[in-house]
Formats: structure tokens, sequence, C-alpha cells
């Protein structure tokens, strides 16, 4: 429903200074009412930043924002929410430990003489969760209790419950399954019937074709493209765009793996209470292994008690026929054991501390004699990984914080590529990345795999698994249903098992 | 200029610098502020009791009474920056200085060398750390409750060996020993002035401090990494009982007493001095040098006050004035260089 009106929002020549960079240096848009406009752009591209000058969180330094054709300023986040303007962002910003309904109308409670009106807020609250189209979640259940697609629907209601005329949602897909991202489209196009405007911000441009009506393009906080159409502007033009290169979004082509190549990792009959039971599989030198399934299906878990980090009831890891202690990280980073985790930010990075620590934070040994640390030598050392892995900006002393999520991966990529390690677990490792870094670290697992590292990789893009690994394992329910070359399976029939038993 | 220096340099990341030059370059120029408020401090005790303040028996006093809060201090900031807190200090510093007191008016009759003293101060401070670590690491109970309980506990058992009583140490060679001067400056001062040497090298350059702001920064990616988190935590807590246990000697030293009564609310003058000092009380960003200017700062008040007859209530209030001021300062000067 794109019709010609008066755009309901209009960025023109928006600048956003941060002390020593640029943040924005020249955004124009508009936003019409009833469309799903896409903002495209690497990590480190100004989305974040530019979203958070339209949701009244940063004001810009320069530049104009008309909001229904009227010049705003929006001084905080409770004034663009008042106006119709409401972010989604990525973190949630819901209170755990608050019901849906207060977490709905925290800020503008609903209250008569000081006191809340409790019935009233939770009826209001089962009005927008039918209008979204879940009726299913009570409006008293905690929120910590709910998954993150309901606490990203609970998100859009408590916009709603402002009168959002206009949702920004940062990559809301990143944190869903498959299942839960075709109800969030669903959401959407009623929305958008309903007049809403979305900007909707992702990597995937699958997502991009199917959702969006017109894209918008950054690069270097500038709009390099705007108002293109979503469904007919082919994948090859934007990815130019966004990275100012042609870049194939394609897999690095590989060879058979080594039969006689030595089992590096070997996983018997592992198994951790209800979460999966009876893993068995083996990883050779030179190997990727992918494991498929969907969000609590148990891959995760199971790369998580292999390295140790995740207690086990049954079942042995050995890495190099050497049987690792049980539920011990330390052992099996001695052994030679490396993790990407799921969840970068909390779980893999120290991010506050310069890019050198991260990266010798597990070879500190390496570089100490009587525990007194060899500093040059660490940021010698870092420095000639992040070159070699292309980390921008190159700096080894800046704060990882300041990195782009692809970068950011890199880094972690690079703790393991110091410490030389045997097998390699890699968890969602393109989660948050842009296009234009992921072929990097593609590029880099088949280099990894190429030296004679067992790699074995997480995701919840089944291209992806199919793409990298050359055997395929597919988990459902805690268990291993499928195993298999690469070559010999395709991505509809990993869907029709992953899914199996669930569609009913 | 400043705004680059600020934005490209992170508050955690030293330039390699090395030596002492090192210490003095990074103390001073990340601690203008501190520096700034000590000297603001000395000019009003100058101005308001003039030679009694500028004498150098003064400054030693005020050198002597930093000592021991502030070798409790260098201790904090390890606990601190890895993400912890320990209420406990004070009650452990007057159960080591009971203990050892105790054994030195025991067993000192039948002519052991002092250094029993010494070590027994040293071994309990140590004992109620690796309690304390062992209690938040494999216990897995809350750093606050698990040293508040020690912090009962232990000025509890310290009133129980000493009956209450302050029993006094009558031992000459202790006595000597840490009564002399070494070059003029008091062995008190110079003991503090190693530990502080020695915690500032421990945290700065070598695994255990990598590993410390690994710890305090994020314990799920150090664990993750690979780092024995829980074994780092008792590490932490040995450590500041170790300087509790040594705080406790140079009490015993500077009032030849042991008491249940020593150490009162060092926690709180500990804490104050490692937080105004600018390390994150979240953990994860520690600085030693702020730590000895913190401990100073607040040596020097309660001196300027002392001086002009002031009381200790007056004291108190400009102290919680100071702590409110200098992390107010520390958030602005956070937020600038921030972004």
């Amino acid at each position: 429903m794109t019709t010609t009106t008066a755009p309901l929002l209009s960025v023109r020549g928006v600048v956003k200074r941060f002390p020593g960079v640029t943040a924005l240096g020249g955004v124009d848009f508009d936003v019409r009412a009833g469309e799903v406009h896409c903002l495209l752009g690497q990590n480190g591209a100004g989305k974040s930043t530019l979203i958070k000058v339209l949701a009244g969180a940063h004001r810009p330094d320069e530049g104009e924002i008309r909001w229904q054709g009227e010049v705003v300023s929006f001084d905080n986040p409770t004034a663009a929410m008042s106006s119709g303007v409401a972010a989604i962002y990525q973190e949630l910003d819901l209170v755990a430990g608050l019901s849906v309904a207060d977490n709905v109308f925290l800020g503008h409670e609903l209250s008569k003489a000081g006191f809340t009106r409790r019935a009233e807020a939770h009826r209001r609250t089962k009005a927008l969760l039918d209008r979204l189209g879940h009726p299913d979640i009570p409006p008293d259940r905690d929120v910590g209790r709910l998954s993150a697609a309901n606490q990203q629907i609970v998100s859009m209601a408590r916009a709603l419950s402002r009168d959002g005329r206009l949702l920004i949602m940062d990559e809301p897909s990143a944190v869903l399954d498959q299942d839960e991202v075709r109800t969030l489209f669903r959401v959407i196009r009623e929305l958008t019937a309903q007049g809403v405007a979305i900007v909707y911000i992702s990597h995937r441009m699958e997502e991009i074709r199917e959702i969006g009506d017109r894209v918008t393009v950054l690069k270097d906080g500038r709009t390099v493209a705007t108002g293109l159409p979503a469904r007919e502007t082919r994948t090859a033009d934007l990815i130019r765009l966004m990275t100012g290169r042609d870049v194939e979004y394609a897999f690095p082509p590989r060879d058979p793996v080594d039969p006689a190549a030595p089992e590096v990792l070997v996983v018997r009959g592992l198994a951790a209470g209800e979460r999966f039971s009876g893993v068995d599989f083996t990883v050779r030198a030179g190997e990727v292994v992918g494991l498929a399934g969907l969000v609590g299906s148990g891959r995760s878990e199971i790369l998580e008690a292999v390295y140790g980090a995740r207690r086990t009831t049954a079942g042995t890891v050995e890495v190099d026929g050497k049987r690792l202690r049980r539920g011990n990280v330390g052992a099996a980073v001695r052994a030679g054991v490396g993790l990407c985790p799921e969840e970068r930010k909390s779980q893999g990075l120290l991010l506050d501390q310069a890019v050198y620590r991260n990266i010798t934070v597990s070879t500190l040994s390496a570089f100490s004699r009587f525990g007194f640390l060899d500093n040059g030598a660490e940021r010698a050392r870092s420095q000639e990984l992040t070159t070699a892995l292309d980390v921008r900006p190159p700096g080894v002393d800046r704060a990882v914080r300041t990195l782009s999520g692809g970068n950011q991966q890199k880094v972690v990529l690079a703790r393991w590529l110091l410490r030389e390690c045997r097998v390699l677990l890699l968890d969602e490792p393109t989660r948050g990345v842009d296009v234009g870094a992921r072929s990097e670290i593609y590029e880099l697992i088949r280099d990894l795999s190429v030296r004679g590292v067992a790699v074995v990789v997480v995701s919840s893009e089944v291209e992806e698994v199919l793409g990298l690994a050359d055997r395929v394992l597919v988990v459902r329910e805690g268990r291993v249903v499928h195993e298999g070359p690469a070559r010999e399976i395709d991505e509809s029939r990993v869907l029709d098992l992953v899914m199996e038993g669930t569609a009913a | 200029m400043s705004e680059n220096t600020t934005a490209v340099r992170p508050p955690t990341a030293e330039q390699p610098q090395r030596g002492v030059s090192a210490l003095l370059g990074s103390a001073a120029g990340r601690n203008t502020g501190l520096v700034v408020a000590l000297v603001l401090l000395c000019v009003v005790g100058v101005i308001t009791a003039g030679d009694r303040f500028a004498d150098v028996d003064n400054v030693l006093t005020i050198l002597r009474l930093a000592a021991v809060i502030g070798v409790v201090s260098v201790g904090m900031t390890f606990v601190i920056t890895g993400g912890g807190i320990d209420l406990s200090v004070g009650a452990i510093v007057a159960l080591s200085s009971v203990w050892a007191t105790t054994l030195a008016t025991q067993a000192m009759a039948n002519d052991a060398h002092w250094l029993v003293i010494v070590f027994a101060a040293l071994a309990v401070g140590a004992g109620c750390g690796v309690i304390n670590g062992v209690l938040i690491a494999y216990g897995r109970i809350v750093a606050f409750i698990a040293t508040l309980a020690m912090l009962a506990a232990a000025r509890g058992l310290a009133e129980i060996i000493s009956n209450r009583k302050t029993q006094i140490v009558n031992v000459p060679g202790f006595t000597a020993f840490f009564d002399a001067s070494v070059l003029g400056v008091p062995v008190l001062v110079v003991i503090f002035a190693l530990v502080a040497v020695v915690g500032w090298v421990v945290l700065n350059r070598t695994t255990f401090g990598r590993r410390t702001f690994a710890v305090g920064g994020n314990p799920e990616a150090a664990r993750l990494a690979g780092i024995d988190v829980r074994r780092h935590t008792v590490l932490l807590y040995t450590l500041l009982g170790v300087c509790c246990g040594i705080a406790a000697v140079m009490l015993v030293a500077r009032t030849t007493t042991g008491s249940s009564t020593h150490g009162g609310l060092y926690e709180l003058d500990a804490i104050a001095a490692v937080v105004i000092g600018g390390t994150l009380l979240s953990g994860g960003r520690g600085t030693i040098a702020g730590t000895v200017f913190g401990v100073l700062i607040f040596t020097t008040l309660s001196n300027v006050f002392t001086l002009n007859n002031l009381s200790i209530s007056a004291q108190a209030v400009a102290k919680g004035a100071i702590i409110v001021v200098a992390v107010l300062l520390q958030q602005r000067l956070a937020r600038r260089s921030g972004a």
C-alpha cells in the first residue's frame, strides 16, 4: 500500500559526530505510512546511530528531521515515543521481573490519583497483544519468562501503546528461529495494513525481499542509495552499494577431506540430562562438521558440553586420543579446543578492554616469563593477526566495544588462531556480521580447516551449514537425527528433518 | 587534539612504557584530578595550620597513618577490579592483630623470634581470605553477604581470643624493627611503598593481573577463554587477606597493641579510597596509583582537620562529600572520553 502521499518521516542531511568519529555524515531518506522501509548497511555503516537519532536517544548535530511534515527535534526517547516513533532495539529494553502489562505501560503508567489502574492496563495490553496476533501471551506473565520472540512482541505492544505510527526494528530476526520470523512477518504485514510504517534493519537479503517495500543503503555514515524497490533490486547491486566493491556472497570451494586424516575430535554417547543424549560424532583433521537445528534443539548445548562449559551426565570427549576431564573448560583449552560462543558480546569478549588483550587472553603463558607479561610481544603478535585477518580499524589498543560485529568476531577467531588450536567450535559464527565480513569469515574457516584444524559449526542458517561443512549433523530435540555428507543433502531436506514432529 | 587522544585510547589500554618512568608517567597522567585535589588539600593545610602542617614530622605522621589503610586498599583494588567486594577487611585486621599478639605474649616468653608475630598475622589474614574466596567462588555466595558474615565472625572471634582486652606487645626486637627509619623514612611507610609498587607491577605486568581484569570485566567470557575463574577469585581474596595480615602487623607495631577493636570501618575507608582512585566498582578496570592517591587524600584531610581542632564528626561529613564529588567528577570524565 505505497501511495504518493507526503512522507510520514523525512530525514535530510543528518550528521552526527562523536569525539574522534563522524558516525553519520549526511543521511537522507523518507518513510511513507504503511510501508516497510529496509535499512541496509554493513556493521559500522551508522545504522545503530541513525536509529538512536530517529528514536530521540541521540540529537543530530546537523540536518533536519520532519515528522508528518513538521520539523521536529526529539530530545529524548519519551518525546519520540509520544509523537509515535518507537525503536525496538536488538538488546530488548524490557524489565525482567515485571509483568507484560507493567512493561507495556512502563513510563506512562495508567493511574488514578496516584494509584495504578492494573485492571485497565491488563485490558489494554490484552487488546494490543490481540492486535499483534498474540492473544496467547498473558498480560500478567513475568517478561523474563517469555521467549525472545514473545519479548519482541511485548516491545512492539509497548510502542503501539503510545499510538506508535513508526516502528524501528533493529535486526529483529537475529534472535528468532525460522518459525518465529514467519510469525513476526505476519504481524508486520498486519501493522502496515493498518497504516503503521516500519523501518526494518537486517543483514539477511532474503528477509528484505520477503518483507520490504523499499530499501535505503548506508555506507560509512552516508546514504548511498535510497528508495530502491526491495523486490526488484538485484542482490549483487545491493551488496556493491553496501561494500563499495563486488563481493560474491558465496562459500569457498572445497576439496574432499582426506579419509586417512586422523580423527581429532571424538565424541561418544554424550548426554546432559534432558537437554540432549546419545550424541556421537567424530571430526577429522581438516574436516568441517556442521550442526543444523532449531534454537532450543540442543545444538549449542552440545557444543558447550564438548568444550566443558556445560555439565554432562554421560559420555566422553576425546581430543587426539586423550579423554578430556568432564565439565572443565581449562582442560579443553589445554588440549587445543577453542570456542567462539553464540553470544559474542556477553560470552566471548572483554568489551571495554583493548583488542590485543582479548586476543591474548587464552595464551597469556606464552607471553610471560615467571608470570611477567611481555606487553610488546603481545601487541606485536596481535597486530600480525589483526593485519592478516584484516580487522578494521587495525589498531590493537582500541577497546573491542568500538569494533563492528564482524570485526569483533575476527578478534575472537584471532584468539584461537594464536593458540593454534586443534579443534575449533563455532557457534553462529556470522550472527550480526555483515555480508562483506561474512565471506571473509567463511574464507577464514576454510583456511583453518585446510591447515588441519577440526572445525564444528553450529548455525541457524541451513545454507551456511551446507555451504561450509563437509559433513552435516541434524539435531532435533536433543538427538542427532541425521548424519551424512553435506553434498548429499539439500536445504529443504534438512528443513524437513529439523521441523519433523514440530509441525504437528 | 584532546578529543583524539581520549577517543582512541581507552582507559584500560596503557602505552608501552617501562620501568619507573612509566609508573610515574601514567600515574600522573591519568590521575590529574586526584593530584589536584591532594595539592589543594595541602594548600588548605598550609594556610590554616601553617608550619604545623608543613613540617617534616607532620608529613611523616600523615604517611605513617596512610600506610596501614593503604596496604589494605591496595589489596582491595585487586578484589574490586576482579569484580568482587570485601567488607571483612577491618575485622580480619583485628583478628590477625589479636591472634598474633596472643602468640607474642604466650610464645615470646620462650624467646621465639619476633618474626613469629609477623607470620602468624599473615597466616590468619590469608586463612580468612581463603575462606572468603572459597565461599564466594565455590559456595556461590554473593561476595557482599559472604564477607559480611566474615566481618561479624572474625571480629567476634577476635573478641573471644582477646577476652575484649587490649593486648600490649612488649617484644623489643619487633618494636625496634618497625620503629626504625630507612634514610629518614619510617619502615611502615617503606612497607606501604613496597606493597604499592609490587601491587602495581602484579596488576599491570603479570598474567595474574591480566586475568584479574578479564575476570572482573566479563567473568563468562573469561571462563570460556579458558581462565579458571573460581580459582582466580579465591586467589584474589587470599591476596587481600594477606594484605590485611600485613596491615595488622603494621598496626600492632604502631600502637604496640593487639585489639579486637583495631581496623574499625577499614572496609569503608578502603573501598572509598579505591573508588575515588578511579577503580570501577563493577570490576574490569582498576588502578593502584589512583588508590594510593585516594588513601593520601583521606589521610591528609583528617590531618588538616585534626590540626585545626575540628571534630571527627566534621571529618566524616567532609569525607562523605569528597566521595560524592570525586565520583561525580569521574563520571563526567568517563562520559567525555567514552562517547
